[in-house]
């Protein structure tokens, strides 16, 4: 074979390459704090005052989430380059429910596709025989379970509340997907999505290599760092803002945890809501800072992020009104339940 | 003459890459007529999930994501 290998002829290039820039990444973040603690420490307003506090809070943020985020993106990228979802789907196809719930869930995680995919997507998993239950778990779990709430938790709340959410998000999944699969609801599909019969693809071998999964990953960088990053920094930009001015007392009687109807009313906020959870979780931090409750603002964040309504308008194609309405509702169950523990186990 | 079908409902993504398969095929020469399929039923006819796809003479060689100048060329070439 003369053929130069995909990616260009020099892997160990970009390997080494990608671990000098994991290393420099992490000497950068751990300079964080003192560099902008520096730079606050120049600022010529009094400390402990609200423009100090909003101020202080934008430039410790900024640089932290953007760096956190580039890192979780770049490997997810890479880890996504091994779930196509036409791999995906072959692996759910005739799954049975129960376990086949678990494993879409989980995979809904890592599938890679657009929004737009969205309706073929459910379309292809329905024609090759992936139970109805099971399709959903995975068009739930993908979005729910998204790469960047997941960066900028970890960024800003840490890695047990990110790690719960994880969790969470998939035990929503999970049981969402399996009680529509109990409902037997395949009737309620619209009728030309039953009638339609995939063929078997017959796309030739991937064979990525390690080359091939780095540019996926900075890819993913380029696409979603380069696409998210103006809300992150409005996001950040108002959080600052009720760090600085909002007064505590006042958020907490609204979003604190001894409010049993904020988690209902997050969610119901929530839902005809269409953002991106980059501009929404800074907001959240904040939030957290001044009395609200975490399993309330995830509430809000869940579905905002897993329940809006342009997606809903592009599920019509194929689904009937009844069907997206127990989607709905299952979905916003499971939501306020994890609202719910998220109030009870954090304290 | 290589009928080139680019599957995908409208999304941005899949326009640019209905341009660059004309584009490269203008580039190497390759005489092609490119068309567009949005209807889902037909789209998951050809086995794809992920859009854009690409077609070439009845084959699907891409699915998923924008595809790769490089491979373009070669399938186009092929």
């Amino acid at each position: 074979m003369t053929e130069t290998p995909r990616g260009g002829p020099r892997p160990l290039i970009w390997v080494v390459g990608t671990i000098l820039f994991v290393v420099a990444w992490f000497l950068a973040y751990g300079q964080l704090v003192p560099v902008s603690e520096w730079v606050v420490g120049q600022l010529p307003l009094a400390p402990g005052s609200g423009a100090y506090e909003a101020i202080k809070f934008f430039i410790y943020d900024t640089p932290k989430v953007l760096m956190l985020l580039t890192l979780v993106v770049f490997a997810m990228g890479m880890i996504r380059s091994f779930f196509s979802p036409e791999r995906t789907r072959a692996l759910l196809a005739g799954r049975a429910e129960g376990l086949g719930n678990v494993a879409a869930a989980s995979l809904g995680i890592f599938t890679p596709f657009c929004s737009c995919s969205a309706v073929p997507l459910f379309v292809g998993f329905v024609s090759a025989g992936v139970p109805l239950g099971v399709t959903f778990s995975f068009l739930i779990a993908a979005p729910m379970i998204n790469e960047v709430a997941l960066g900028l938790l970890l960024a800003l709340l840490g890695w047990k509340v990110a790690l719960t959410y994880l969790g969470f998000g998939l035990a929503v999944a999970i049981l969402s997907g399996w009680v529509i699969g109990r409902l037997h609801l395949e009737h309620w599909l619209q009728d030309w999505v039953r009638n339609v019969r995939a063929s078997a693809i017959d796309l030739p071998p991937e064979n990525l290599t390690i080359v091939d999964r780095i540019q996926a990953g900075i890819e993913a960088v380029k696409d979603i760092v380069g696409r998210v990053w103006i809300w992150i920094i409005v996001g950040i930009a108002a959080g600052a803002f009720i760090h600085g001015y909002v007064p505590a007392d006042l958020l907490a009687s609204i979003m604190g945890k001894d409010t049993w109807w904020s988690v209902p009313a997050a969610v119901l906020i929530g839902i005809p809501m269409y953002s991106n959870a980059a501009g929404i979780i800074p907001v959240v931090e904040a939030l957290l800072g001044k009395g609200a409750a975490l399993g309330t603002v995830l509430a809000f964040m869940m579905s905002v992020i897993a329940l809006s309504f342009p997606e809903m308008i592009i599920l019509r194609k194929v689904l009937n009104l009844k069907l997206i309405a127990v989607f709905v509702g299952v979905v916003a169950t499971g939501i306020l339940s994890v609202g719910f523990l998220f109030n009870l186990l954090f304290t | 003459m290589k009928d080139v079908k680019v599957l995908g409902p409208g999304c941005k993504r899949c326009q640019t890459t209905e341009d660059m398969v004309k584009s490269e095929a203008a580039r190497l020469g390759v005489p092609v007529v490119v068309e567009k399929i949005t209807d889902y039923a037909a789209i998951a006819g050809y086995g794809i999930v992920s859009t854009p796809g690409i077609v070439i003479d009845g084959k699907v060689v891409h699915a998923g994501g924008l595809p790769k100048s490089e491979d373009l060329a070669k399938w186009l070439a092929a």
